[in-house]
C-alpha cells in the first residue's frame, strides 16, 4: 500500500515540477523517485500481507502483489534510465511523459494487488489510459496518431467486455470478492449456470485483449510500431507483465475451481498465440512489428503457465516475464539509438553493426539468444520451467507446439544477429551509445546471465 | 577437482585473450589447450578402470527444483574427454598457416567450445547436459557464419535450427523423466531405475533418437551436414566431425540404452536399419564427389552409421567398437580434414580433378595422408580396423544381413578413399601443384602425433579399451536387466 500511495505522490510530484526550473533535473529526481519507492517496497517484504485485506477487502498486498510490483517497478526504472531518449522524438515535455509512466505503474501495480473485481477495472483503466497518450505522443507522426486511436477504441471496447463479463459475474454469484466468488463457484448450480460461462468468458476475452493474445492481438503491431520506441519497450515489458499477473491472479483466487470450462478455450488461445505470433514475425521487415509479433508469442508462452494454475506458476510466470523484460529492454535500448541515427525501421539499421560497437552488439545477441531460449541465459531457464509446468499438467501437445515454435523463432531472431554481425553496414558513420543506455545494456546482460545461471534467486522468492 | 578444472579452465583462461593482441591469440590458445591435455592425461592415469563415476562433485545449485550441479567420469566419458582435449590443440595448431580476422574471438570461440564439449562429456544430471550441449552450438554457429565460406549464412543458419529442433524434443524427454522420477531428480544415477510403460518408452525413445540423429547425422536426418562441413573453417569442420558428432553417439550410450529397454526393443532395429542405410548412402555418394570436404562429409556420414549400428546392438563387442571407434573416427576424420586444409592452403582449390602429383613434391605429406586414409579404411593395424571389426562382429550377431550390408561400407570406402588418394597425390601435376611448400613445423608435428596415435589404437587398443570396458559392461547390465 505505501508503494502505491508514494508512487502515486511521486508522480504528482513529478507533475508539478514541470512548472518550475527545476525541471532539467526532472530525470534523476523521477530515478531516485523511484528507487526509494523500490527500496521501501523491498523492505516491507519482511511484512507480508501489510495489515492483511485493505479497503474492505477490495486489495490484499500478499507475497503475488510484493514479487510483482517489485518486478515492475524494477522494470519501470531500467525504461526511465533511458528517458532523455524522448527528446526528438515527441514534443510534449519530458515531464509530463515521466507523470503518465508513473501513474500507470501506479494502475499495473492496482492490477496485481486486487480482491475484488472493481479494483481489476480500475487498475487496468489506469494502466490504459496513461498508455493511450503515451502512444500518442508523437503528435507530428500519422502512425503514433493512429496507434493511439486503435489503441484507445479498441482497449475501450475491450473495457467494456470487461465490465459486461464483471457484471454477469456479479449476477450469478452475487459478489465482486474474488474470494466470494470462489466459494460460491463451489456450488454446481452457480458453476455451470450460462451467466457464470458468459460473464468468465468475456473477461478472459477482456484480460487475453490487454496481453495481446490471438484472436485479440490484431492491434499490438500497429501500436507497437507507431508509438515512440521507448513506450513500446515499456509496453512490450510493464504492461505486459502486469496484464499477466491480473490475468493469473483473477483465475488462481477466483476461478480455479472451474478449470474445464475455460479450460480449452484457453489452450486454443494459447496454442494459436504461440504458433500466430511466431510464423507472422517470420515475415517482418521492420523491427518493431517484428518484435511486436514476438511478444506475442512470447505471451503464447506464459498462457501455458496459466493454464498451469498453481503456486508453482507463479515462480514460471515471474520468471519467464523477467527473463523476457530483460532481454526485450536491452533489445529496444540499442535500437532507439540505431533508430535515431538511420531514421530506418527497418532490421537494416543492425547491418554491420558488430564492427562499430562490440559491445553493444554482444549484448544483443546475447539478449535474442535468450529470448530463443538458449541455454546458459535466463530466456532459456524461463521456458524450461514453463515446459516443465505445462508437461505437469500433461498438455503434451502444447508444449511440441512450443517447441516448434521455439524453432520457427530462432529463424527471425537470428535475422538480427546475421544482419549485426554478417553483413556491411549502410554507411560509415559511428554509432554513440550515450551512458545511461550504457547502463542498461549492462544491467540487462548480467542479470540474464546471472539469472540463467542461478535460476534459485528469483524461484526462492516465491518458496 | 580436476573435473572443473578440466570443465572450466579453457572458458576462463581465455579470459588472457581479453589482454592480448590477435597475433598472440593462437600461442596462447595453444598454451591452453596443452594444459588442458596435461591435466586430461592425468586424470586419465589417475582413473581406477572400474565402472564408478570418479572424480565427481555434486553440489546444490537449484533447490527449488532439486537440480544439483554434478560432474564427473566414468569410463566412457573419459576417454571422450581424452580425444576432446587431445584433437582441440590439433585443431588449433591447423589454423597456425592462416591469419584469421579477428584472431582473438576466433580462438576464444573455439576454447568456448571446448568446454562446452567438456561439459557435455562430464556432466551427471540431464539438466546440465542439456544446458553444455546448447552451450557447445553457439561457438560453432558463429565460428561457421563469421569466417565460413560464401554460402555459410543459409547454410548455418539452417544446420542451428535443424539441430535445435532435434535438442528441443530432447528436452522434453529430459523434462517428463525428472517430473516421472520419485524424488523429482535429473541424475543420471536415478533416471536409469525409473519404470515406464512401453509406449511412454517408445515416444522417449523417438525424441531422443530424434535429437542425436540430427546430431550424428543420421539418414534422413543428414541434410544439414555436407553443406555445413564444406561452408565451415577447417577448424571448425574438425570441431563438428572430429567431437561434435560423438556428442550424438554418447547421448545415445548415455541415454537410450539404459533408460529405455523396451523402446529399444520396439525400436532399436528401425534406428540400425536407418544406420545401415546411412551407411551405403554416404558411401556412394562419397563415390561421386569432386570437392575434397564433401567427400570426407559423406564419409563421415558413412562412419557414423556403422558406429551408430553397432551401439544399437546391444551387445558388447558392439558397444565396445563403437567406443574405440569414436576415437579412431575422430582422430581419421581431424587428420583427413587437416590434409584438406593443407592442399586447399599450398594449391588454392580443393577440388578432385585440378589436383595430382602432390606425393612427388611433399612425400612426407603423402606418408601421412596414407596412414590417416588407411585409419579410414580400417586397415588392419590402424585404428580404424579394431572399431570395425568389433562393430561388425556384433552386427552379425544381431542380423547378418545387415553386417553384409554394412560390410559393404568398409568397401565402398576402400574404393572412394583409394581412388582420392590415387588421383591426388600421383599422376601428373596440373599447373596447380607445380609449387608445394614443405610442411611447417606446427603441421609435421600435428600430422605425426596424429598418425601415431592411429597407429597406437591400431596395434594396442588395450590402453584404451580397458579404461571404458567396466562402464561399458555395466551399461549394458542395466540396459539387459
Amino acid at each position: 500500500m505505501t508503494t502505491i500511495v508514494l508512487l502515486s505522490l511521486l508522480g504528482l510530484i513529478t507533475l508539478i515540477t514541470g512548472l518550475f526550473t527545476v525541471k532539467k533535473y526532472i530525470l534523476p529526481i523521477v530515478v531516485s523517485g523511484l528507487l526509494v519507492v523500490f527500496a521501501i517496497h523491498t523492505s516491507s517484504i519482511s511484512i507480508i500481507n501489510e495489515n492483511g485485506p485493505m479497503f474492505n477487502n477490495m486489495m490484499k498486498f500478499d507475497q503475488f502483489s510484493i514479487l510483482f510490483s517489485g518486478l515492475i517497478l524494477l522494470l519501470t526504472l531500467l525504461i526511465v534510465f533511458q528517458a532523455q531518449k524522448f527528446e526528438g522524438e515527441t514534443d510534449i515535455p519530458l515531464p509530463e511523459l515521466l507523470t503518465l509512466f508513473l501513474f500507470a505503474i501506479t494502475g499495473a501495480l492496482i492490477m496485481v494487488s486486487y480482491t475484488h473485481l472493481v479494483m481489476l477495472f480500475l487498475g487496468i483503466e489506469t494502466l490504459s489510459i496513461c498508455l493511450y497518450v503515451l502512444a500518442g505522443s508523437r503528435r507530428s507522426e500519422l502512425s503514433s496518431n493512429e496507434a493511439a486511436m486503435k489503441y484507445f477504441l479498441m482497449g475501450a471496447f475491450a473495457s467494456g467486455f470487461l465490465l459486461f463479463g464483471i457484471t454477469l459475474i456479479y449476477g450469478a454469484t452475487g459478489s465482486f470478492h474474488l474470494a466470494m466468488i470462489s466459494a460460491q463457484i463451489q456450488n454446481p448450480a452457480i458453476a455451470n449456470s450460462p451467466m457464470l460461462i458468459a460473464g468468465i468468458l468475456m473477461v478472459l476475452i477482456a484480460l487475453a485483449f490487454k496481453v495481446g493474445a490471438v484472436p485479440f492481438h490484431f492491434w499490438t503491431p500497429d501500436v507497437y510500431e507507431g508509438s515512440p520506441t521507448l513506450v513500446t519497450s515499456f509496453m512490450a515489458t510493464v504492461v505486459k507483465t502486469a496484464g499477466f499477473a491480473a490475468f493469473f491472479r483473477l483465475f488462481f483466487l477466483a476461478f480455479s475451481h472451474t478449470p474445464p470450462m475455460w479450460n480449452q478455450t484457453l489452450w486454443v488461445i494459447c496454442a494459436l498465440t504461440m504458433t500466430l505470433g511466431n510464423i507472422t514475425a517470420i515475415y517482418q521487415n521492420q523491427v518493431k512489428r517484428m518484435m511486436a509479433y514476438s511478444s506475442i508469442a512470447h505471451t503464447g508462452y506464459m498462457l501455458m503457465a496459466i493454464l498451469a494454475l498453481n503456486q508453482a506458476a507463479v515462480s514460471g510466470i515471474l520468471f519467464y516475464a523477467t527473463a523476457y523484460a530483460l532481454a526485450t529492454i536491452a533489445l529496444f535500448a540499442v535500437f532507439i539509438t540505431l533508430q535515431k541515427n538511420y531514421k530506418l525501421d527497418s532490421i537494416e539499421s543492425f547491418n554491420g553493426f558488430a564492427k562499430k560497437n562490440p559491445f553493444a552488439a554482444f549484448v544483443v545477441a546475447a539478449s535474442l539468444c535468450s529470448l530463443a531460449g538458449i541455454p546458459p541465459l535466463a530466456g532459456f531457464f524461463g521456458k524450461f520451467y514453463i515446459f516443465s509446468l505445462a508437461l505437469k499438467q500433461q498438455n503434451f501437445w502444447l508444449v511440441i507446439i512450443a517447441i516448434i515454435n521455439s524453432c520457427i523463432s530462432v529463424y527471425y531472431y537470428f535475422r538480427i544477429i546475421v544482419a549485426m554481425y554478417m553483413k556491411k553496414a549502410m554507411d560509415e558513420q559511428a554509432i554513440e551509445i550515450d551512458r545511461m543506455s550504457y547502463l542498461v545494456l549492462i544491467i540487462c546482460m548480467l542479470a540474464s546471465l546471472v539469472l540463467g545461471l542461478f535460476p534459485d534467486l528469483i524461484l526462492s522468492l516465491n518458496a | 577437482m580436476i573435473t572443473i578444472f578440466i570443465l572450466f579452465f579453457p572458458l576462463l583462461a581465455s579470459i588472457l585473450f581479453l589482454f592480448s593482441g590477435n597475433e598472440n591469440a593462437k600461442k596462447i590458445a595453444l598454451g591452453i589447450s596443452f594444459i588442458e591435455l596435461a591435466v586430461t592425461i592425468f586424470a586419465a592415469i589417475e582413473f581406477i578402470p572400474d565402472s564408478n563415476v570418479q572424480f565427481s562433485l555434486h553440489v546444490d545449485w537449484i533447490r527449488t527444483l532439486g537440480i544439483s550441479f554434478h560432474v564427473g567420469m566414468d569410463g566412457i566419458s573419459l576417454l571422450m574427454v581424452l580425444l576432446t582435449s587431445f584433437l582441440v590443440p590439433i585443431i588449433i595448431l591447423s589454423s597456425f598457416s592462416k591469419e584469421y580476422t579477428n584472431a582473438k574471438s576466433f580462438y576464444f570461440l573455439i576454447l568456448l567450445m571446448e568446454c562446452g564439449l567438456q561439459g557435455v562429456f562430464l556432466s551427471q544430471n540431464t539438466f546440465l547436459f542439456y544446458i553444455f550441449w546448447e552451450v557447445a552450438l553457439i561457438p560453432i554457429y558463429f565460428i561457421a557464419a563469421l569466417w565460413g565460406g560464401d554460402k555459410r549464412i543459409q547454410v548455418t543458419l539452417k544446420f542451428f535450427i535443424y539441430t535445435i529442433l532435434g535438442s528441443l524434443f530432447m528436452l522434453i524427454a529430459f523434462i517428463y523423466l525428472y517430473l516421472q522420477s520419485p524424488t523429482l531428480t535429473m541424475d543420471f544415477q536415478s533416471l536409469y531405475h525409473i519404470e515406464l510403460s512401453r509406449s511412454t518408452q517408445g515416444i522417449l525413445f523417438w525424441a531422443f533418437f530424434l535429437a542425436f540423429a540430427i546430431k550424428m547425422p543420421i539418414f534422413p536426418f543428414h541434410t544439414w551436414q555436407p553443406d555445413t562441413y564444406a561452408e565451415a573453417p577447417t577448424p571448425g569442420s574438425m570441431l563438428l566431425s572430429g567431437i561434435m558428432l560423438k556428442m550424438g553417439v554418447y547421448g545415445v550410450i548415455r541415454f537410450i540404452l539404459p533408460m529405455l529397454p523396451l523402446g529399444m526393443e520396439d525400436w532399436g532395429n528401425t534406428a540400425i536399419v536407418l544406420s545401415v542405410i546411412g551407411i551405403v548412402y554416404g558411401s556412394l555418394i562419397a563415390m561421386v564427389q569432386n570437392d575434397l570436404k564433401r567427400l570426407i562429409a559423406y564419409s563421415s556420414i558413412a562412419h557414423v552409421g556403422l558406429i551408430s549400428a553397432g551401439i544399437f546392438t546391444l551387445n558388447a563387442q558392439g558397444l565396445t567398437g563403437g567406443i574405440i571407434q569414436m576415437l579412431s573416427h575422430g582422430l581419421c576424420v581431424v587428420g583427413l580434414f587437416f590434409v584438406v586444409d593443407l592442399i586447399k592452403k599450398r594449391t588454392g582449390t580443393r577440388i578432385i580433378t585440378e589436383l595430382g602429383g602432390i606425393a612427388e613434391k611433399s612425400p612426407a605429406l603423402a606418408i601421412y595422408f596414407m596412414i590417416i586414409m588407411l585409419g579410414s579404411i580400417a586397415l588392419p593395424l590402424t585404428s580404424g580396423f579394431i572399431g570395425e571389426y568389433l562393430m561388425l562382429t556384433g552386427l552379425y550377431e544381431y542380423n547378418p544381413y545387415l553386417a553384409g550390408i554394412a560390410g559393404l561400407g568398409i568397401i565402398f570406402g576402400a574404393v572412394y578413399m583409394l581412388n582420392m588418394y590415387k588421383r591426388t597425390m600421383y599422376g601428373l601435376s596440373p599447373l596447380q601443384s607445380s609449387e608445394f611448400k614443405s610442411l611447417s613445423m606446427a603441421e609435421n608435428t600435428a600430422l605425426f602425433v596424429l598418425s601415431a596415435c592411429i597407429l597406437w589404437i591400431g596395434i594396442y587398443p588395450e590402453t584404451f579399451l580397458h579404461l571404458a570396458r567396466p562402464a561399458a559392461n555395466h551399461l549394458l547390465e542395466i540396459a539387459k536387466h
